[in-house]
């Protein structure tokens, strides 16, 4: 048995109460960022307006020459019809392809510095809370809570080394500060050992498969969101009626969230099978018997079919958009429910919250 | 999975939703006139219909739920029985609907079958389509290479003299060496073109996926058929020999034999158990099971001694040991009213509470002239509250005692009803000792021993041992299981990951020399690297044909040119 550090784990607490400080200061330079950019990108709209059509016709006046001139050659005509794989900006809504712009936005800076800081106390929260406790820290619903919101806000982190979500920060520094906050006020637990039943290297395996992959639903979820509302306010924008989500400028059209999510919820579904099936070779050592529809199982088994419904949602016709997005958006409320209610209120074999 | 194969033979025009409903309308108002045979297709490109799985799945997931939130028999019968109990009103109601036993219901299992079914039905067509495509040539060229979703040109200098011909022979040996399978047309026309096609293995990715569910459902099946579980209490000193007689609880499959048991046989020699005494607020709480045993294959075997955990199975003749539960046995010995000793041995301690605050029952049908009963609690740390209750205020036998009632009269042992050896029916019985009795409750601290009124015997507590509560589990279906699941996660990549793409270039010599290369790509299915793979290839056109680097932007997608210049 390892040595309990109780020194260690109370500063892991204080870190975790600065992280949690510095995240809510990032989560307003988040929410100014919103504010301010939706203003400055309004006048960039009206600017851009009158030029992108001319722009358009340019690029392909370019190709003229480059064809075979046969009639099978593509001329500018055939061009300008062709699908594209990549995807066109719309009006009122931010870059498609998510690639850093040029322009310059402060607060936003300020926003992901913070959040970088913020991350790095976590992380040291979260290691000394394992040196403390000499084991890996989730082992209870208090170190699942802050061990998974340190895992959100890294991942969300490295995913905007390759591509701007800055769009997202809100949502998810908000969810990282609601996760702490539940931790230390609901769910606190003391540094301890772990009880027999999960002493097992598959706690290691399992469990942070299950972390990563709920951290990466949590970014679809918000990007679903965001997608159902843009895709409203793209519809009204359409008709000509006046943009009352204005901070919405920021994020990119509809359909590029949808294509985003549906790259990273691809992930996470391998992640989540990886999870299900990890949990069943555990159950098979633990409990001698590999499925056993305990509540834990059965919502992690529903999970797993709603994803999958999703992803076949993407394949049927009629199903894409707006369908796909609430079937993302009910996945991971069942993500929620398999940690808050499964854990606390159902009674199964997965009591060890530590309550 | 139908679908896309059906896609192909409808005009592009059906491709709508609109129009696929308006189709869907029409054949369901077409239904009379389809007889009994196109009833029969119908409904089976209706169930093996893409629409139809997404529905299913959906309808798998909410079925599903229903199961967490009732107490499920297989799981806890006496939970359901006492949870029907507890609500009249609709109880019986959940019970009629098979709510409490959710995963062997006709409703659910009516969803599953039929979406094996479907599921069947579609992986079987596309495998065969698939299969065809496989050997079949890449698809002609189209007449408008610059519709495709990826298009773009090169021009080779007249100076260079690169005719069409080499051109697209060239082409076609690059195209090979990334791992396209390649045709080239017309060499020797005035427009010289290829089709090449890669990542055949995505399809393949996608039916090893669906088709190892179908495995994984099989295994399952397979080891409820043959496989069978029990249960058994060790006391320390105790030996479990695997035959039928030698469980407490057994369970068998459908098919189970009982030659098929393999009779090992396994000895707790020692159990211990160690609680938390370091962390605050925790104390108590248990940290490591560990029970030393001995086993024997067969039983001429040589005895072998292994260490039995949690986590930690010991696997023994086809079958798997776990260490399920554990608690305290008191070694009694009672002595009946001629003064003989009718009892003697460890009584298995039922848990109840917080620190092994234990349950108790004792029946002697051996006793003389009465048969007698004892039932109570056993405490390992005994405490008693200010009003007057008993405790546990440790895990451990700090202050190990026992409390009990005493009754005599007939247990109706030998009536042949099975009974619950932890119950003890005393409502035909005459109670001798109890806490409102004159002679009152029985409490024995070890070595000491207590008589019973009225000359009916004594009783002895003499010391504790220790138990294990033992799961024995046989599934010969499981390792399919794992095999399938792990073949089902390496579908699921190649299907998600490998992109299947096509490739059409086309050539053709100016009457100036030049030559031109125009090329498009398309993709089946999700790809969101296309565009890259567009890019790529013109590098390594313009590599071969030692061309200038071209700026892409100008050539290849509007979209990234526009977004950009945004
Ligand atoms: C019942 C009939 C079923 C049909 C007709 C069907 C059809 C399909 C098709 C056509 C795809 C490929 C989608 C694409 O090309 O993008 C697919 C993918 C997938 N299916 Fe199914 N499926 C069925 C059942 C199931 C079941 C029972 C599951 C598991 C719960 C499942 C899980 C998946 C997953 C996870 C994918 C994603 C992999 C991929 O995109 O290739 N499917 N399914």
């Amino acid at each position: 048995m390892p040595v309990i550090n109780e020194t260690l784990g109370q500063y892991s607490e204080l870190f975790m109460l600065l992280a949690a400080g510095t995240y809510t200061v990032a989560f307003i330079a988040f929410a100014w960022d919103l504010a301010k950019s939706s203003k400055t990108l309004r006048a960039v709209d009206l600017k851009a307006a009158a030029s992108t059509t001319g722009e358009r016709v340019a690029v392909a006046a370019g190709r003229v020459g480059g064809g075979l001139g046969g009639p099978d050659a593509g001329g500018p005509v055939g061009r300008a019809e062709r699908p594209t794989s990549g995807l066109t900006v719309e009006g009122g809504t931010a870059a498609g392809d998510m690639k850093y712009a040029g322009e310059r936005r402060a607060p936003a800076r300020v926003a992901v510095a913070l959040t970088v800081l913020g991350v790095l106390i976590h992380g040291a929260g979260v290691v000394t809370r394992a040196f403390g406790a000499g084991r890996v820290p989730w082992g209870n619903m208090y170190e699942f809570l802050t061990t998974g919101a340190f895992v959100a806000v890294a991942v969300f982190l490295i995913v905007l080394i390759r591509r701007d979500l800055r769009f997202l920060g809100t949502f998810v520094i908000g969810l990282a500060i609601i996760m702490l906050v539940a931790a230390s006020a609901a769910f606190w637990t003391p540094v301890g050992h772990l009880v027999p039943a999960l002493q097992s290297y598959w706690l290691i395996i399992h469990v942070s498969i299950a972390v990563l992959s709920s951290a990466l639903f949590t970014l679809t979820f918000a990007m679903s969101a965001l997608q159902l509302v843009q895709s409203h306010r793209q519809k009204n924008l359409a008709a000509g009626r006046a943009d009352k989500l204005g901070f919405m400028r920021l994020v990119p059209n509809a359909l590029s969230l949808e294509n985003l999510s549906y790259r990273i919820n691809a992930i996470a579904f391998i992640g989540w099978t990886f999870t299900l099936m990890f949990g069943a070779i555990w159950a098979e050592k633990a409990w001698g018997r590999f499925w056993g529809w305990d509540p834990k199982e059965v919502w992690t088994f529903v999970i797993w079919v709603v994803y999958a419904g999703y992803l076949h949602a993407r394949a049927t016709r009629g199903w894409t958009g707006t369908r796909a997005a609430w079937l993302s958006i009910v996945g991971y409320a069942c993500v929620i429910i398999n940690f808050t209610l499964v854990n606390t209120v159902f009674n199964g074999l997965h009591s060890y919250s530590g309550l | 999975m139908s679908e896309s194969v059906k896609a192909k033979k409808k005009s592009p025009a059906a491709e709508s939703a609109a129009e696929g409903k308006l189709e869907q309308a029409k054949s369901e108002a077409a239904l009379p006139a389809l007889g009994f045979k196109g009833m029969l297709r119908w409904a089976w490109t209706q169930l093996t219909s893409m629409r139809t799985a997404l529905f299913l799945l959906l309808l798998l997931a909410v079925g599903a739920v229903p199961g967490s939130l009732f107490p499920q028999r297989p799981a806890n019968p006496s939970v359901v029985t006492q949870y029907i109990k507890d609500n009249p009103s609709y109880g019986e109601l959940l019970d009629a609907l098979q709510l409490y036993d959710v995963y062997s219901s006709a409703w659910f299992s009516a969803i599953y079958i039929l979406l094996f079914i479907s599921l069947i039905g579609c992986v079987t067509p596309r495998a065969i389509a698939h299969y065809k495509a496989m050997k079949s040539q890449p698809p002609r060229t189209p007449k408008r290479l610059s519709r495709l979703p990826e298009y773009g040109t090169l021009e080779l200098p007249a100076d260079a003299g690169i005719p069409a011909s080499k051109a697209i022979n060239d082409a076609a040996g690059l195209l090979k060496k990334r791992g396209y399978r390649v045709e080239v047309r017309d060499v020797d026309g005035a427009l010289p073109s290829l089709g090449a096609e890669r990542g055949f293995l995505k399809e393949v990715g996608n039916l090893v996926f669906h088709t190892s569910l179908i495995g994984v459902l099989v295994s399952v099946a397979i080891g409820g058929l043959y496989g069978y579980s029990g249960q058994r209490i060790l006391v320390e000193g105790d030996t479990f020999v695997n035959t039928l007689v030698g469980y407490d609880q057994f369970t068998p499959g459908t098919n189970f034999q009982s030659s098929s048991l393999q009779p090992y046989s396994v000895q707790l020699d020692k159990f211990e158990a160690k609680f938390d005494r370091e962390s605050p607020g925790k104390a108590g709480q248990p940290i490591d099971y560990t029970a030393e045993v001995t086993t024997k294959e067969t039983p001429d075997s040589p005895a072998k001694k292994e260490t039995l955990k949690v986590n930690d199975p010991v696997s023994l003749g086809g079958t798997s040991l776990y260490l399920t539960g554990n608690g305290y046995a008191p070694m009694v010995t009672v002595r009946d009213g001629e003064g003989n000793v009718s009892f003697q041995g460890p009584v298995t301690a039922k848990v109840q509470g917080d620190n092994y605050y234990s349950s108790v029952v004792i029946k002697v049908p051996d006793a003389k002239p009465e048969q007698l009963g004892f039932v109570g609690f056993f405490l390992p740390t005994a405490f008693v509250s200010e009003d007057g209750i008993s405790f546990s205020g440790a895990p451990e036998l700090i202050n190990p005692q026992l409390s009990l009632n005493s009754f005599y009269g007939d247990l109706g042992l030998d009536k042949g009803v099975p009974q619950n050896v932890f119950e003890l029916d005393v409502k035909d019985l005459k109670q001798l000792n109890g806490r409102d009795l004159a002679a009152g409750g029985i409490t024995l601290s070890p070595g000491a021993t207590v008589d019973l009124p009225e000359g009916k015997g004594s009783i002895t507590f003499d010391g504790v041992k220790k138990y294990i509560g033992v799961d024995i589990h046989h599934n010969p279906g499981q390792l399919y299981a794992l095999i399938f699941g792990f073949l089902a996660v390496a579908g699921l990549v190649m299907s998600l990951y490998i992109n299947r793409r096509r490739v059409w270039v086309r050539t053709g010599t100016h009457a100036d020399g030049r030559t031109m290369v125009e090329y498009g790509l398309l993709a089946r299915g999700e790809d969101h690297r296309l565009a890259g793979e567009a890019a790529a290839l013109r590098e390594i056109f313009a590599r071969e044909w030692n061309l200038p680097d071209t700026d892409p932007a100008t050539t290849t997608a509007v979209s990234s040119s526009t977004s950009k210049d945004q």
